[in-house]
């Protein structure tokens, strides 16, 4: 298993996934989002955290066109894990890898805290080693709030593609959305940050299971 | 180009218009300053010339009034890698590594812009530490406001809270504690202290020193515009409360622009650090300050070419140029024939990375512009302010206030308990507190909420526990004893996570110090911290002055800010303040004294603070701090807390509030003493199974009180009184009152 | 050179919680009689084109590229002749 994680200029979680996926051995490295390698040689691809290019504009749509957003969506499209947390999954959004956007907090501020998900999709490549139905997870945003219209979401609902939901609904997504994935299950963004819950000394590794699953993942489609 | 643009200069006031309109004292310099001026140069300073004298000689870049003061800290012992004088203090923190830290006033330009002024102070502080070649870990914010219920101060809190939210959640550094309070005395003059905190590896210290006669001036990171310009002349004169004129003078901040500059910066310095001989942000007075004073301390001269300054705006003179305080910028000294792989570092990030200069021999400070020479001084003068002995006298209010105290009215215990748990110096703040990112980078243990913040040294067994402390109403009504209160208050925070306190830096807030009675009030509470420092060895290894902290003539309470680093050689000592089991053993240590003068109590009240403190046995205070600190290192607390504002009753209440449980307590006192305030008390609770252990090693410092208990239930009962209330009831009230009385 | 004032604003549907806190802001300061305030983006662009018509499908086309998320977002703009 080896896995990358991608750092665009302003990104700021970098090294915490970095250091998660080190510690729960999916073997990680970095690369920068200028450049215009291939991803071929890892199973998984992890865009992080952060402020890319300072959120100007708007989360994410700046970044999508870094060069390396095409070896992302060739990754994509061959079926390899791809995540995104927080800015990463805003960056998929706009990038059209994952439908919706994500938008100012309903009640507009930055919010630092812990949450309880509920574990929607049990059989998810992203959940498959939990057990529990409730999981605490740190957020840590601004834009939020997942927004789609009411197709999308009936889609989203009816196939199964939403993975994570807040148990309470701190920032007025619809339909309580924390994370999703694409239709195929193998693209995923969340809002929350599990990176940041694996280690006993911070309080929280209920982030753990989900680096676990991914491995799990990765193990069943073959390694490379 | 140079050529296509009509000289900028054109419709600058001559030297001798500068000499007859006197236009120099707009600008802070006294005729005094300016004939002394004229003499060393034997001819009089052009319009650029007069700007960087006006720059430099502020009291804000040049600290002529505080310097007698300032030059009294004990600042040296076996940690001190570097002290007062760089852009940060670094401390040896074993295995290499260092921590670096320092302090930073943003209240001025707070006060007129608050988003703005936080935001540029949080990117301000932070370039103070990475030029230092240490990468910052944290960010700690004290925040004094005035009277909470005024529109005023909520068009503050919010741009503040704001400001500080969107430069440091952006650059990724965690904000993960500091202090807000409100007080009337701030109404028209807040207070932004921002503290930073980062990590050294040794063998990649750098200061900001021009070495070398040959070597490039490098500029980096953002284009410099006219924004700012006089920003340190700005802070250095007394407010007006027609703010709107002074507009022009606060910056704007780029968080963006600073990560990119943060990262290349650190990586040039890892990378290249042999080739870069010195770097300093451009902070204050800009350009002009950073170079004057790389060059000074090196004892060289240096020239610059001002043409190759990177500019956002068209037909920028050399004064615009010198003065402008552009934020994201950074002066690297580098090696002759070194320059291109350190340019290249910064060209990756899409980063400014000029050639503006080069270190000359001698002490000559010369710049040029369009070929000709528009600047020659010599630089040892440039950054040598004329000293200024400022007279002291004790104020009247001293003289005629006695340590006879305040006797308030506690005939109804519980009440006053939940009353003090309303007051906005003692409610939570975690509504706000939610809008900063107090985890990313993955290293924070202790999280805002706790006595003091700690974050994990990654790939050690080491944590560092920083924390920022103000007590200005005992500053007020006693300077020394106020200083040497908040330097204890600061070390039992510390001391409270189970950290050895290891050094502080501060920010000194005061009103203006041509006034006698604010010298000495500035004099005396810089004494009182000086003394505690020594005594625990914590030595002040940087720091700020903010003077002038007035409005239409009314000076702020003398208010010094320490901020503390402590050092955990072993994460397993890190104790927070929540009680952990039912059954724990709850004592009090230290002392209970029926001291109300100042007290949150006292201002509850009577709506004012008066009186005198009563002497503090700092020999006592520091064998009662190391007891606890013992006991945390042997692991014997399953809790600690500080007893702050509000007493012993607040801070028991404080380790209940987040818990099921509840408490019974008894105290050998009146009822009025548990809300009383004095320096050395905690409140820690043990497992029944080292209860022996620690009754041992804190002998007759410690008093057990009574028990952890599960009904959930806050009973304490003194001698003529008790309180009785559900936890939950309580805490509710410490959540919900600031939200309340915010809207 | 011609000059394009481009304004971006939610589409009626969507919640603009910025638009929402102004609104009781102006409120508060007794403006009483606002019933509504939408905020948006403001984006003046100064391009080369071969004509008018060039210039308006440059910006049509960078508008829905980049300046606006087409989920939620809706656009208008003026443009002009300018001089360079």
């Amino acid at each position: 298993m080896k896995s990358v994680v991608v750092r665009f200029p302003g990104s700021n979680c970098d090294e915490d996934m970095y250091y998660a996926l080190k510690d729960l051995g999916l073997a990680p490295e970095f690369i920068s989002a200028q450049s215009d390698a291939s991803l071929d040689e890892y199973d998984a691809i992890f865009l992080p955290g952060g402020f890319s290019y300072g959120d100007y504009l708007r989360t994410g749509a700046i970044a999508r066109f870094s060069p390396i957003m095409a070896a992302v969506q060739t990754a994509a499209a061959q079926g390899k894990i791809v995540v995104g947390i927080c800015n990463g999954f805003q960056i998929l959004t706009e990038s059209g890898l994952l439908p919706g956007q994500l938008m100012m907090n309903e009640v507009p501020g930055f919010i630092c805290d812990e949450t309880e998900l509920v574990i929607n999709q049990k059989t998810s490549a992203f959940t498959n080693a939990y057990t529990a139905e409730q999981i605490l997870v740190p957020v840590a945003h601004a834009d939020g709030r997942y927004y789609a219209d009411a197709e999308t979401l009936q889609r989203l609902e009816d196939q199964n593609q939403i993975v994570f939901k807040y148990a309470e609904n701190l920032n007025g997504s619809e339909n309580r959305i924390a994370g999703i994935t694409n239709e195929q299950g193998n693209v995923l963004g969340m809002m929350p940050h599990p990176e940041r819950a694996v280690e006993t000394l911070l309080g929280n590794t209920d982030g753990q299971n989900f680096f676990k699953s991914i491995l799990a993942t990765v193990a069943a489609q073959g390694v490379n | 180009m140079r050529e296509n643009v009509a000289n900028p200069m054109v419709n600058e006031p001559t030297p001798a218009d500068i000499q007859t309109t006197q236009l120099y004292e707009q600008w802070g310099l006294t005729p005094a300053e300016y004939d002394l001026i004229v003499e060393k140069l034997d001819r009089l300073p052009n319009y650029t010339e007069t700007g960087l004298f006006s720059a430099m000689w502020s009291e804000h870049c040049s600290y002529k009034k505080s310097k007698p003061v300032l030059r009294t800290f004990w600042s040296k012992n076996e940690r001190v890698l570097q002290g007062p004088g760089e852009g940060a203090g670094i401390l040896d923190i074993g295995d290499d590594q260092a921590v670096v830290f320092k302090a930073e006033s943003h209240n001025h330009p707070s006060a007129v812009e608050p988003y703005e002024g936080a935001a540029t102070g949080v990117g301000g502080i932070l370039r103070d530490i990475f030029s230092m070649g240490a990468q910052p870990i944290a960010v700690l914010d004290s925040l004094q406001f005035g009277d909470i219920q005024s529109k005023q101060t909520q068009r503050l809190v919010d741009g503040v809270v704001a400001g500080i939210a969107g430069y440091g959640n952006a650059i990724g550094i965690p904000t993960v504690g500091g202090a807000m309070n409100f007080d009337a005395t701030y109404q028209h003059n807040p207070l932004v202290n921002v503290m930073a905190v980062g990590l050294l590896d040794q063998k990649h210290l750098h200061v900001g020193k021009a070495e070398g006669a040959g070597n490039s001036v490098l500029y980096v990171g953002a284009t410099t515009g006219r924004d700012g310009i006089h920003g340190a002349t700005f802070a250095s004169v007394e407010f007006d409360s027609n703010e709107d004129q002074n507009r022009s003078a606060v910056q704007v901040g780029d968080p963006f622009m600073e990560k990119l500059v943060m990262d290349a910066t650190i990586r040039a310095i890892r990378e290249f650090g042999d080739s870069i001989i010195g770097v300093q942000d451009m902070g204050a007075a800009g350009l002009v300050s950073s170079t004057a004073e790389m060059a000074d301390k090196a004892g060289m001269g240096m020239t610059l070419d001002l043409n190759q300054v990177p500019q956002r705006e068209a037909h920028m003179t050399p004064y615009e140029l010198m003065l402008s305080e552009s934020q994201e910028r950074m002066i690297l000294i580098v090696k002759k024939g070194h320059e291109a792989q350190v340019q290249q570092v910064f060209n990756e990030a899409d980063l400014n990375a000029v050639v503006i200069g080069e270190v000359v021999a001698g002490l000559d400070y010369q710049l040029r512009f369009n070929d000709e020479i528009v600047a020659d001084v010599p630089v040892d003068f440039l950054t040598s302010a004329p000293k200024v002995n400022l007279p002291q006298v004790k104020p009247a209010r001293l003289e005629q206030a006695t340590t006879e105290q305040y006797q308030p009215d506690v005939s109804q215990p519980t009440q006053v308990l939940t009353q003090l748990l309303a007051q906005p110096t003692i409610a939570s703040k975690a509504s706000l507190y939610r809008h900063f990112d107090s985890s990313v980078r993955t290293d924070t243990v202790v999280k805002p909420g706790g006595d003091a913040a700690v974050i994990r040294v990654r790939g050690t067994q080491k944590a560092l526990a920083m924390t920022t402390d103000i007590n200005s109403r005992y500053t007020y009504l006693n300077p020394y004893i106020g200083g040497q209160w908040a330097m204890l208050e600061a070390a039992q925070n510390i001391i409270a996570t189970g950290a050895e306190p290891i050094g502080i830096t501060d920010c000194l807030n005061f009103g203006n110090p041509d006034d006698p009675e604010i010298y000495f009030e500035l004099a005396q509470s810089v004494a009182g911290i000086n003394e505690v420092a020594q005594k625990i060895n914590t030595p002040v290894i940087s720091g700020n002055v903010s003077l002038n902290n007035e409005t239409d003539g009314t000076a702020i309470y003398p208010t010094p800010m320490v901020g503390m680093v402590g050092l955990h050689t072993q994460t397993d000592h890190i104790t927070t303040i929540k009680a952990k089991s039912a059954q724990d053993a709850i004592y009090l240590v230290g002392q209970l004294q029926g001291q109300f003068n100042g007290s949150e109590l006292q201002h509850m009240q009577i709506g004012a603070i008066s009186g005198d403190l009563l002497p503090i046995d700092v020999d006592y205070a520091q064998g009662v701090q190391q007891k606890v600190l013992q006991a945390a290192q042997q692991q014997l607390v399953a809790s600690s807390h500080d007893i702050a504002e509000g007493g012993l009753a607040v801070a028991l209440s404080e380790v209940l509030f987040g818990t099921t449980f509840g408490a019974t307590v008894n105290v050998d006192a009146p009822i009025e003493w548990v809300f009383a305030e004095a320096p050395t008390q905690f409140v820690v609770t043990v497992k029944p199974e080292q209860q022996a252990d620690f009754e041992k090693l804190m002998s007759t410092d410690a008093v057990k009180l009574g028990d952890i208990t599960n009904d959930g239930q806050f009973k304490l009962i003194a001698t003529n009184g008790q309180i009785d209330a559900p936890v939950a009831t309580l805490e509710s009230v410490y959540k919900d009152s600031l939200c309340q009385q915010l809207q | 050179m011609y000059l394009a004032k481009i304004k971006v604003t939610y589409k009626p549907s969507v919640l603009d919680p910025q638009g929402e806190v102004i609104k009781s802001a102006l409120h508060r300061l007794d403006y009483e009689t606002v019933e509504q305030v939408v905020q948006g983006k403001y984006f003046e662009v100064k391009l080369t084109a071969s004509d008018l018509e060039d210039a308006k499908q440059l910006i049509e086309s960078m508008a829905e590229a980049l300046l606006i998320n087409q989920n939620t977002e809706t656009y208008d703009y003026t443009v002009e002749e300018v001089e360079g």
